[in-house]
Order: C-alpha cells, then sequence, then structure tokens
C-alpha cells in the first residue's frame, strides 16, 4: 500500500518550471533515495510531500489524505511525517530535552512528563543521553543531526522525510549521522531521503530516484539503477559521482 | 562671566510651596519614570505585535504594518506630542473631546501615548530585523512538526528575536526616557521641565541643569545595568552566529 503517492506535480518559481510533471510512489516500509545535480529539483520535490512547498499542479497522497485538499488538516498530517533537514534546525533557544519535547507537547498535547520521557527514550537511541541538559550549539553538527533525527521520531511518524542530512556536515561526522538512518530503514521505517551518499543508497534503499531539471528521470530499483541506468543523464551522473 | 554658585539652593523651599528645590527635582523624575516606563510597555506590546505582522504572508497586513512604522517613524516627536495633544481631541465628537481635555493628568496621557506610538514603530522595526535574522529552515521545522503559524512564532521565532535584539532594544528603552522630556511642551512636569523652573524661579542654572543631567544619566546608567543583566539571563549556551549576524547589520 503506498504511503505516499506523487502524482503528476508541477511546481514554478514565477516563470521557471522547478517540477515537471513528477510522478511517484513511496510504499510503506520502502526506502527509496532520491538523488541527481543541484538544481535538479530533488530537494523541492521532498518539501512538497508535506506541503512546505506549494505546487501548482497535480497531487500528493499521504496515507491516502490528500495534501492540498482544503479540508485536511495539514497541520495534523504534517506532525505524522518526520522531517529531517540539511542544516539540522534545532531551536538554538531550547535545551535538546525541550527541543525533544515542544512538539510533542504543543501539536499532540502530551503532556511534560510524557513528551520528556519519549524524547529521552529517542535521546538514548541516538547516543546522545549525556547531552540532554545542553543547548544545540554546544554540541557538533553530527550531534545536532541526530538529535533533529529523534526530534522528528519522537512524534511517532508514519514516514520520514530526510532533505540532504549529511550535506552539512564535515566527513567524519556524517557515518554517525548515516548510522542511524540505516538503523531506522532496517526496522521498517518509510522512509524518503534526498542524499548524494551513494553508499547509503547502495545498502538499504529500495529504489533510487534520479532527477534531473525538475523531472524525474529514473525510477528504479536500486539494482537496476547503480548497474545498468536506463538514461544517459543517469549514467553521467553516476559516473560523476562514483569516481571518488 | 559672573555667576554666583549656589549649591545649597536645593535645600531651599522652592516658590510653589511643594517642598524644597530637590523634592520638586525628584518629583520631576518620578514622573519621567512613570511616563518613559508607561510609554515603554506601550512600545514593547505594540511593536511586538506590528513587528511580527510585518512577517506574516498575508501582503495586505504586512502593507498596513509598514504604514504603521511609516507614519509613526517619520514625523518627530515633538510633532506627535502636540498632535495628540491640541489637534485629536478637537477632531473626536465634542463631548468625548472634552472628556479627553479634562481628563486628569492629561499631559501625562497624552505624552505616554504619544511617546509609545513613536517609540512601538521604532520597536516593531527591531522586532521584523529580529525575526526576519533567522534561517528559514527554523520556521520550516516547526511547520514540518505540524505546528500552526502562531505556535511557531510563539514557541521557535519570537523568543529567539527577542534575545537577538536586546543590544538595540536597551537603547530605545534609553530612548524612550529621554524623549520624556518633550513632554515639557504639553505641560507635564517631568526633571526637565522641573529644572526649568527651579531656574527660573532661582536663576541657579547651572545647579539645576547639573541636577537633572546627574539624575537622567543615573536612570539611563541603571536601565543600561537592567538590560545588561537581562542579556545575561536570557543567554542562549553555545549560541553565537546568528548574534553576530545582526550585531553586524546593526
Amino acid at each position: 500500500m503506498p504511503m505516499i503517492e506523487i502524482h503528476k506535480i508541477s511546481k514554478w518559481y514565477g516563470s521557471f518550471q522547478a517540477l515537471k510533471e513528477c510522478s511517484t510512489k513511496v510504499n510503506k516500509g520502502e526506502v527509496v533515495v532520491v538523488c541527481g545535480p543541484s538544481g535538479s529539483g530533488k530537494s523541492t520535490l521532498i518539501k512538497t510531500v508535506n506541503a512546505l512547498e506549494p505546487i501548482q499542479q497535480g497531487e500528493i497522497l499521504v496515507d491516502g489524505y490528500s495534501v492540498h485538499d482544503s479540508r485536511t488538516n495539514l497541520p495534523k498530517l504534517r506532525s505524522r511525517i518526520g522531517m529531517v533537514f540539511q542544516n539540522f534546525e534545532l531551536f538554538p533557544h531550547l535545551s535538546i530535552t525541550r527541543n525533544l519535547a515542544i512538539a510533542q507537547m504543543k501539536v499532540l498535547g502530551r503532556n511534560k512528563d510524557e513528551a520528556v520521557e519519549r524524547g529521552l527514550k529517542l535521546l538514548d537511541r541516538v547516543g546522545l543521553s549525556a547531552h540532554k541538559d545542553k543547548y544545540p550549539g554546544q554540541l557538533s553538527g553530527g550531534q545536532q543531526q541526530r538529535v533533529a533525527i529523534a526530534r522528528a521520531l519522537a512524534m511517532d511518524p508514519i514516514a520520514m522525510l530526510f532533505d540532504e542530512p549529511t550535506s552539512a556536515l564535515d566527513p567524519e561526522m556524517i557515518n554517525e549521522v548515516l548510522d542511524v538512518m540505516v538503523e531506522l530503514a532496517q526496522e521498517g521505517m518509510t522512509m524518503m531521503v534526498v542524499t548524494h551518499e551513494m553508499g547509503f543508497a547502495r545498502r538499504v534503499a529500495d529504489r533510487v530516484i534520479f532527477m534531473d531539471a525538475g523531472e524525474i528521470v529514473e525510477d528504479d530499483s536500486k539494482e537496476q539503477f547503480f548497474s545498468q541506468p536506463k538514461s544517459e543523464r543517469a549514467r553521467e551522473f553516476l559516473s560523476k559521482i562514483l569516481l571518488h | 562671566m559672573k555667576y554666583n554658585w549656589n549649591w545649597g539652593i536645593f535645600w531651599e523651599l522652592s516658590p510653589d510651596a511643594t517642598g524644597t528645590y530637590l523634592a520638586t527635582l525628584f518629583q520631576g523624575l518620578r514622573w519621567t519614570i512613570a511616563t518613559g516606563l508607561s510609554a515603554w510597555l506601550m512600545a514593547l506590546v505594540l511593536g511586538s505585535l506590528i513587528g511580527t505582522l510585518r512577517t506574516v504572508r498575508n501582503p495586505t497586513v504586512v502593507r498596513l504594518g509598514d504604514a504603521y512604522v511609516e507614519l509613526f517613524r517619520n514625523m518627530p516627536i515633538l510633532v506627535q506630542m502636540f498632535l495628540w495633544f491640541f489637534v485629536v481631541p478637537e477632531l473626536l465628537p465634542t463631548g468625548l473631546g472634552t472628556w479627553v481635555k479634562q481628563l486628569p493628568n492629561s499631559s501625562f496621557w497624552t505624552a505616554v501615548f504619544a511617546l509609545g506610538f513613536f517609540t512601538s514603530a521604532r520597536v516593531a522595526e527591531q522586532v521584523k530585523a529580529g525575526i526576519r535574522a533567522q534561517p528559514r529552515g527554523q520556521t520550516m521545522a516547526a511547520t514540518a512538526l505540524g505546528m500552526t503559524t502562531a505556535q511557531t512564532y510563539r514557541h521557535v521565532l519570537l523568543p529567539m528575536a527577542f534575545r537577538l535584539i536586546l543590544p538595540p532594544l536597551t537603547s530605545e528603552f534609553m530612548n524612550v526616557m529621554k524623549n520624556s522630556a518633550v513632554a515639557l511642551t504639553i505641560g507635564l512636569m517631568e526633571l526637565t521641565a522641573r529644572a526649568r523652573a527651579m531656574q527660573e524661579f532661582s536663576f541657579q542654572v547651572f545647579e539645576a541643569f547639573t541636577a537633572a543631567t546627574l539624575l537622567y544619566l543615573a536612570l539611563n546608567l541603571a536601565i543600561v545595568l537592567f538590560m545588561r543583566r537581562l542579556e545575561r539571563f536570557v543567554a542562549v549556551p553555545g549560541f553565537t552566529a546568528a548574534r553576530d549576524a545582526v550585531a553586524a547589520a546593526h
């Protein structure tokens, strides 16, 4: 059963078309990696799933609910989709514990004890219990991103979106974040991941979507994508990033 | 210049028989503080509201906020004070106008309103800058977690915005105290008015204004110290980047 259904969506910034009739699906428990050259629209695509980016045409269904239907309770729907950003976006004025708890309390209506308990459990899971009373500015990038993942998981999401989660990290911190993501994938979390980490894609992706110039050029199984990509553009892209 | 210094003048009775000259100066100081603090509270509330509205998505709301700021920021405070005191009561329906004019301490209330609106426009400008200084990703993260626009402002954007703009807000707090001196033109017997009265009655101009200067100095020093403590109290551990960005912009 598809958890995320993207049906022929198009988006324009003024006269520039950022997305061109993109369609794809992410099934429950599936891990889909979205890659492509910069400016290809992959970040825009993933942000349309929880309507952080509006679209002008097409439709997106999450768990059967239309994202763009005016009857849909959008904040509620968003709260069920976890999202992790390139620049972590922890709230700098809140302690790690408060960062983990605030949306649970304000959005899900959990009481403080419950929210803190859930948050700390997930903090433990990403291996950062010792830092619960610190503030985001006191953590490294990799640690902040792990907290950001825990914060998203604390909302008990039905799917997770990752928008280049390791692009802003120093090389030595990339793996600590990828490890958490691999574990999540292996536990059966539905994930849509924009990343250049092809190693991650090879390890856990079920499918790979390749985008270029606002279009979904390839939407293949991982095996097919890495061994025999159909399009010239994907071959070119792969040859460039796999050189190193 | 021949001038008869007389520092003992402060302990002489002022001719309006309300006490010594020193007592009248302190009375003035109390009005200055009452006016400044009331206007500051009004400016903080209104300014935060208008500043926030100027960052929302609705272009009509933003334009209205911009118009508010330009209106109150572009007119000299003296003109605004006169408008509120002399012109506005005449524009009101007769009954209401008369009521306003006969209000006890009407020059105090007028001064508070005039200073409050004037300063709120400046606070609004800073609140807007404080909100804008934060990366767009903060709003996205809050939105993605399911927060509504109001929750995003309340729990994410505003707490950081106020921390970022504390230094310029300190200046505004001091400005509102100093600007309250303009209220002497509409008859409020605040500190500057009291110093002038003392000079007119006693001819000891240097003593009168030395005392006023020292009192203003002490008042604003107290504000600076209070705001510094506040800054330390709300400082976010490990957070420097955005603060530096705002400091650089000023």
